[in-house]
């Protein structure tokens, strides 16, 4: 698995040469947010907005009306809490193309809970027009921007920064709202989201050496959320299906598949892995993941007692796991 | 542009005094209204739609369209109640009102110069029209959201600078309130505008010294209030409101490269209707107590007409 860093700043400079009516607003997180290399690459269309998230929103909605397209930068949880109003009646209200670029999801920082996003997708989901993408590899980094671009109306970005692997080949982007097919099975279906779903790849390795079938895609539109492709593979898995996401279980994936299951009279057994309805506290990301129960060890610790089937896999076995790039459609056809 | 003689101001007095009578006549016939509002803003008003800003005209007195859906990407029918303000382009103004509380007034405005048909105001609070009590951005005369107050100054913000990178010579004019001052967005917004030197940017401030709880200088004072906007790098002009001459003529003085210009318009929220005054400091919404103070304001809509 390679390891990639600065994805988006590199990225977005290559991405926005050509489209001049798109804009950066920064509230002074603008290194943080990895829009510095745009600001150096075209100053002239980087706007400095300051500690002032309210303004900012409001700000980005009026410019969108003018036809321009304006690309918040910023902490996840300083778009949706600071300035939920501002979003919900200058931008969601009149469905604008304001792309909210919301970084630190979850876990992914160790500021504390002032700076960890852990509900953000529950929030944002909850508005009418909203678009919602979650990020978690390199190629989901290069290719929101082009899903983002496509959406007539808001779009907010659960975004990753610094190092991050490549768990996609480059050319495996995003569609929009459909879930990409990590492995076939009919065992168990687990919808892994984010950061989670390189712990579950892990994790699904070791499982399938243990005889486990398991079908496991990766989620990256959260809203809309209509693939047919997700609830059939759950319809016809023998123990059910698991999410797994760097999020609250309140709002996120987790009821996002529980609503519809329900609403489809698919019953099967629904396991949610992530916060379990729990602000969390500083530390580094691994920590976190493992004492809340987010990472491979926890999807293993799920399946066992889903399958009632003790598999005896230890934390070094995963760890020894290499993750290759896939291609998550054609892999299953070349096998 | 404005200039100073006799027959506009005459032509302001009017649509001033067309602005009251009409709101009264509603607050009457609705058993209450935003008249006070009325009262303070009717010349701020009337010389921003015909002295100050520059907009388009209006081929004839229009006829609010029903709701036709919120705006969404499966909705291409929704609309704004700009075009009550002409057509857009380049080179004209856009007006955005901030306290969308106005909106009665507004209305009211918008007959009386000739951009509304008088039958439109018959819609106001109707089911399934769009000539809301608190206007949204498909109300008449309105284009951006604006009821949360606060955010108004932002949007206009942001128009003004994609319409400066666009080159366009149209300024944004924003009607305010005091009480709006409250909320520490509308500071974060002077803060960016004069920043990012937003001059293509007026603003006329209602300063009537109410809100909904009553007189501002009780529930939540601002003062300095014009020391304060200086200090944030806004060119500031302090007037009576209800002074035609003193409200145009900050606009005709030099501009000032990189700098707002804001407006203080000293007003009195019973002007033109005295009997107001008697429900002082609780102005924000006018309704009858009485049958007998409803024919009161009856028998003074009476000697207005």
């Amino acid at each position: 698995m390679e390891i990639l860093s600065k994805v988006h700043a590199r990225n977005f400079v290559m991405w926005a040469k050509d489209k001049p009516t798109v804009y950066v607003l920064s509230a002074d997180l603008t290194s943080s947010t990895e829009a510095d290399l745009f600001r150096d690459a075209y100053p002239e269309r980087f706007l400095s907005m300051g500690i002032a998230e309210q303004n900012m929103l409001s700000f980005a909605g009026g410019m969108a009306r003018e036809g321009l397209h304006p690309f918040i930068h910023t902490f996840a949880v300083f778009i949706y809490r600071r300035a939920y109003d501002q979003i919900a009646v200058s931008v969601a209200y009149p469905n604008l193309p304001v792309r909210m670029i919301g970084f630190l999801p979850g876990v992914t920082t160790p500021g504390g809970a002032t700076h960890q996003a852990i509900e953000d997708i529950a929030v944002m989901r909850a508005l009418p027009n909203m678009t919602i993408f979650e990020c978690g590899d390199a190629t989901d980094v290069e290719s929101v921007l082009d899903a983002a671009h496509k959406v007539d109306g808001p779009v907010y970005i659960r975004m990753l920064r610094g190092e991050i692997p490549r768990l996609f080949a480059p050319t495996d982007t995003i569609q929009f709202n459909k879930a990409r097919l990590i492995s076939r099975g009919s065992d168990l279906t687990v919808l892994s989201t984010g950061i989670c779903t390189e712990e579950a790849m892990r994790a699904i390795q070791v499982l399938e050496k243990r005889g486990l079938s398991v079908q496991h895609m990766h989620i990256t539109t959260l809203k809309p959320f209509s693939d047919a492709a997700v609830m059939t593979a759950i319809a016809r898995s023998r123990y059910g299906v698991i999410t797994m996401e760097n999020h609250s279980i309140i709002g996120g994936l987790g009821t996002i598949v529980a609503e519809q299951m329900a609403e489809a009279g698919i019953g099967r057994k629904l396991v949610r892995i992530g916060l379990q309805d729990t602000f969390v506290h500083g530390a580094s990301r691994a920590y976190l993941m493992h004492k809340y129960r987010l990472d491979a060890m926890a999807l293993i610790d799920e399946v066992q007692k889903l399958a009632g089937q003790n598999f005896s896999i230890s934390e070094a076995e995963l760890a020894q796991v290499y993750i290759a790039p896939g291609h998550s459609d054609a892999k299953p056809e070349a096998l | 542009m404005a200039c100073i003689n006799d027959h506009w101001q005459s032509q302001v007095r009017q649509v001033a005094q067309g602005i009251r009578r009409r709101v009264m006549e509603h607050t009457v016939r609705n058993h209450g209204g935003y008249l006070s509002q009325a009262c303070s803003a009717a010349e701020i008003l009337a010389t921003l739609y015909l002295r100050i800003m520059h907009l388009g005209k209006t081929e004839k007195a229009l006829v609010p369209a029903p709701f036709a859906g919120v705006p969404g990407p499966d909705n291409s029918a929704a609309f704004t109640g700009a075009l009550f303000n002409g057509p857009r382009g380049p080179e004209y103004d856009r007006f955005i009102l901030s306290p969308s509380q106005y909106a009665l007034v507004l209305y009211a405005l918008l007959i009386e110069t000739g951009r509304m048909d008088p039958a439109g105001l018959e819609q106001f609070n109707v089911d399934g029209f769009t000539v809301e009590m608190i206007g949204a951005e498909h109300s008449p005369g309105m284009e951006v959201m604006t009821g949360s107050l606060g955010q108004g100054l932002s949007q206009a913000a942001g128009i003004a600078m994609a319409r400066r990178l666009k080159g366009e010579s149209g300024k944004v004019w924003v009607f305010m309130s005091d009480g709006e001052w409250q909320s520490g967005q509308n500071w974060e917004a002077l803060q960016a505008i004069t920043h990012h030197k937003l001059d293509n940017i007026g603003i006329y401030v209602d300063v009537n010294g109410q809100q909904c709880d009553g007189a501002m200088c009780d529930v939540m004072a601002i003062e300095p209030f014009a020391d304060r906007l200086t200090a944030f790098g806004a060119r500031v002009y302090q007037v009576d409101g209800h002074n035609l001459d003193a409200l145009v003529r900050p606009v005709l003085e030099p501009g000032c490269a990189g700098k707002p210009v804001i407006v203080l318009a000293d007003t009195k929220p019973w002007q033109g209707i005295d009997i107001l005054k008697k429900r002082y400091p609780k102005l924000h919404y006018v309704r009858f107590a009485s049958g007998d103070e409803q024919a009161e304001y009856a028998g003074i809509l009476q000697t207005m007409l």
